[in-house]
């Protein structure tokens, strides 16, 4: 019988397995960031313990910090403790640190992917559920707690248990207007919140092997969201051509070998999945979330369900979930007044979202009605985006462009919703509080966000286009037309 | 800090809801300690106090009610999906929870309360509805958990089931050994395992 992707890679790093119980997986890359690594390096303190091999460890600050002003010393206590004790920790270990001032500075899985260092084949980790991100390139990678964090810096190694395998296919042409997160919105919206946990999830199909690298990271970034350990997509010329002369990619010398091995990863054709889903790329339409679970999402057009398409069971937390949201059951979502929009997060702040929003927002003002925050995911990102004069084109449409770092996606640092705010957001989670106490989100495309930003309202990226934009466009150059 | 665990007996709090996620067990806004202590009195800050405010709880949710307390707290399917922090775990297990019981639970916050000698029982959806009842009954009930036995009991009604966990960390909890005790045990083999691969 053949092997799956996820089986090659899981293979080859096996260290031993324990009758009855987990395997030992040695990992080959792992980011970590402020937030959840100071307990960690505690734990190696009290054993006595140095990092077993730090230059198999990258380390960025990204979660709680400011991204205005980033020159000045973190006015918050606590935040500034935290950074200070990565760097202190950092270089006690000899950790590679893309702290702030760095020019690679940014959040962990916009920079793994834009510096080269995640790659097809490899096993990464990171203490944060988006680790998944990083499988876009064919990686088993997969978030993980501090206890974890420790683990794998004392011994390069975790204890896991091999997962079940879910292939989710989507094949056909994509609608015009639909993007990569439209698709994985749609896919959780139709397995729920927990559909896929226990699992790991391979991406295939016609319309995946279209979509661009960034792209197809935002596909595996929200596999969380569904409950999924992680997910994954095998690599192609596309994933290639990305790494290619990326800072620590393989050089020249070692080019022709490491793409050969790349190239022999793929699911067989008689290999067996634990669960397989198949979904028409037709079906998709841009997609906006009403409810405080990521799988409570509709499309744009869509009404909010009423009570009588829920099932009994999920009853209460629909009805709490609404509450919360001040939205209605049976009612439509288009048209509805937003007050924020926010652009950025590990799943959409990338160069190519930006690009994306341009080309909406070009020669546009924002709504009177709402405050836009566009935060870049990385340094490199900004400088790009700057470089593109994006930066122009945002300012003159009324947005703020931040300085990277997660931002209002958790709303760790000073960037949080008011209480009962809406905000279109291109982040992954529409939790309770999430983006501040009693914050409301609706998790949305960066065009969607685009189109609230315009229009200060839910709407259909469609009504305002006249050229085609999908999830197969690369967005490598603006502009593109638009009616204005 | 962590302990070996077996048998815990003890009264409940059950709280009624799915899908429970972290940022909801731990909001974002605590996660900036540098230690694993004191995250207990953070634990459901949003449900449990009006604005922000410690002095304004919300007496309708359950774990202001002093009528239901005890080591275990019981909740519905999906407990512990969404962000990794570990800190959820460590919450739960500070504010004084020795268990946790729930139809279904998200992967890493599974892992993460097992390294945190918290343990995860996993119950039909039927028994969950079962414990439920019994609280709503009495909020005296207890419930009994046997780690060695592999049994949860719900003592009032005499109702048991079986629960599932590896035998790996069974062992683990049981005599309070760690991952990261094994991993250090084997670290030659691990040496030799990179000196193949490469």
């Amino acid at each position: 019988m053949g092997k799956t992707l996820f089986d090659k890679i899981w293979e080859k790093h096996i260290v031993r397995s324990i009758p009855d119980g987990p395997s030992v997986l040695y990992i080959d890359k792992h980011f970590i960031h402020e937030v959840t690594s100071p307990q960690a390096f505690n734990g190696l303190d009290k054993r006595g313990l140095k990092v077993l091999r730090p230059q198999q460890v990258v380390a960025t600050a990204d979660h709680n910090v400011p991204t205005m002003q980033q020159h000045l010393p973190i006015k918050d206590e606590l935040s500034r403790k935290q950074v200070q004790q990565l760097i202190e920790n950092c270089v006690n270990h000899n950790i590679e640190l893309y702290g702030l001032g760095h020019p690679f500075q940014g959040i962990v899985h916009v920079i793994g992917p834009e510096l080269g260092i995640t790659q097809p084949g490899m096993t990464i980790v990171c203490g944060d559920s988006h680790t998944s991100t990083h499988g876009a390139f064919g990686a088993v990678a997969f978030g993980i707690g501090t206890s974890e964090v420790e683990m794998v810096m004392a011994t390069q190694c975790m204890l896991q248990s091999k997962p079940k395998l879910m292939r989710i296919n989507i094949d056909g042409e994509l609608n015009n207007g639909v993007v990569s997160k439209d698709i994985i919105l749609y896919i959780i919206s139709k397995i729920s919140a927990s559909g896929a946990t226990g699992y790991f999830v391979e991406y295939a199909g016609s319309a995946i092997r279209k979509l661009s690298m960034e792209a197809r990271m935002t596909i595996c970034n929200m596999s969380i969201e569904m409950g999924a350990r992680g997910g994954m997509i095998a690599p192609d010329a596309i994933t290639f051509e990305y790494i290619k002369g990326r800072l620590f990619a393989p050089g020249n010398d070692q080019w022709d070998k490491k793409l050969a091995s790349w190239k022999e990863l793929y699911t067989d054709k008689d290999a067996l999945f634990d669960n397989e889903i198949y979904i028409k790329a037709a079906d998709i339409e841009p997609m906006i979330t009403y409810g405080t679970n990521p799988g409570m999402g509709i499309s744009v057009n869509g009404k909010i369900p009423s009570e009588t398409e829920i099932a009994d069971k999920e009853k209460i937390h629909f009805i709490k979930s609404l509450q919360y949201m001040g939205l209605q059951p049976g009612t439509m979502i288009k048209g509805k007044k937003v007050d924020y929009v926010f652009i950025g997060s590990c799943t959409n702040s990338r160069i190519e979202d930006l690009r994306m929003v341009a080309s909406f927002v070009k020669g546009k003002k924002k709504a009177d009605n709402v405050e836009v925050w566009v935060v870049p995911g990385s340094k490199q990102v900004e400088m790009q985006a700057k470089k593109e004069g994006i930066d122009t084109i945002f300012q003159q449409a009324g947005f703020i462009l931040r300085q990277p770092g997660c931002s209002a996606c958790l709303g760790m640092n000073e960037d949080k919703i008011p209480a009962g705010k809406y905000c279109i957001s291109t982040s992954n989670r529409n939790f309770e509080g999430r983006q501040g106490p009693n914050a409301r989100t609706l998790l949305a495309s960066p065009l969607t966000a685009a189109v609230a930003a315009i229009t200060g309202e839910v709407g259909d990226v469609r009504d305002y286009l006249s050229t085609n934009i999908t999830g197969e466009h690369s967005f490598n150059q603006l502009p593109f037309t638009i009616d204005q | 800090m962590s302990k070996a665990i077996n048998i815990i007996q003890s009264g409940f709090v059950p709280l009624n809801i799915e899908n429970i996620d972290t940022d909801q067990i731990i909001p974002a806004r605590f996660l900036k300690a540098t230690s694993r202590d004191g995250f207990g009195q953070n634990l459901f800050r949003d449900w449990r106090y009006n604005n922000d405010d410690v002095n304004q709880p919300k007496t309708e949710f359950i774990l202001n009610n002093p009528a239901y307390k005890g080591k275990i707290l019981v909740a519905g399917k999906n407990f512990g999906c969404g962000s990794s922090r570990e800190h959820a775990a460590w919450a739960i297990k500070d504010y004084g929870f020795d268990v946790v019981v729930s139809s279904f639970y998200a992967d890493i916050f599974k892992s993460n309360a097992l390294n945190n000698f918290l343990l995860p029982v996993r119950v039909s959806e039927d028994f969950l509805q079962r414990i439920y009842k019994a609280a709503d009954k009495d909020p005296l009930t207890e419930l009994n958990i046997n780690l060695q036995e592999q049994t949860i009991t719900i003592l009032e009604t005499g109702d048991q089931e079986i629960f599932d966990i590896s035998a790996y960390k069974k062992t683990c909890l049981l005599n309070g050994y760690d991952d990261i005790d094994y991993l250090l045990s084997i670290r030659s083999e691990i040496e030799q395992f990179e000196v193949q691969k490469s």
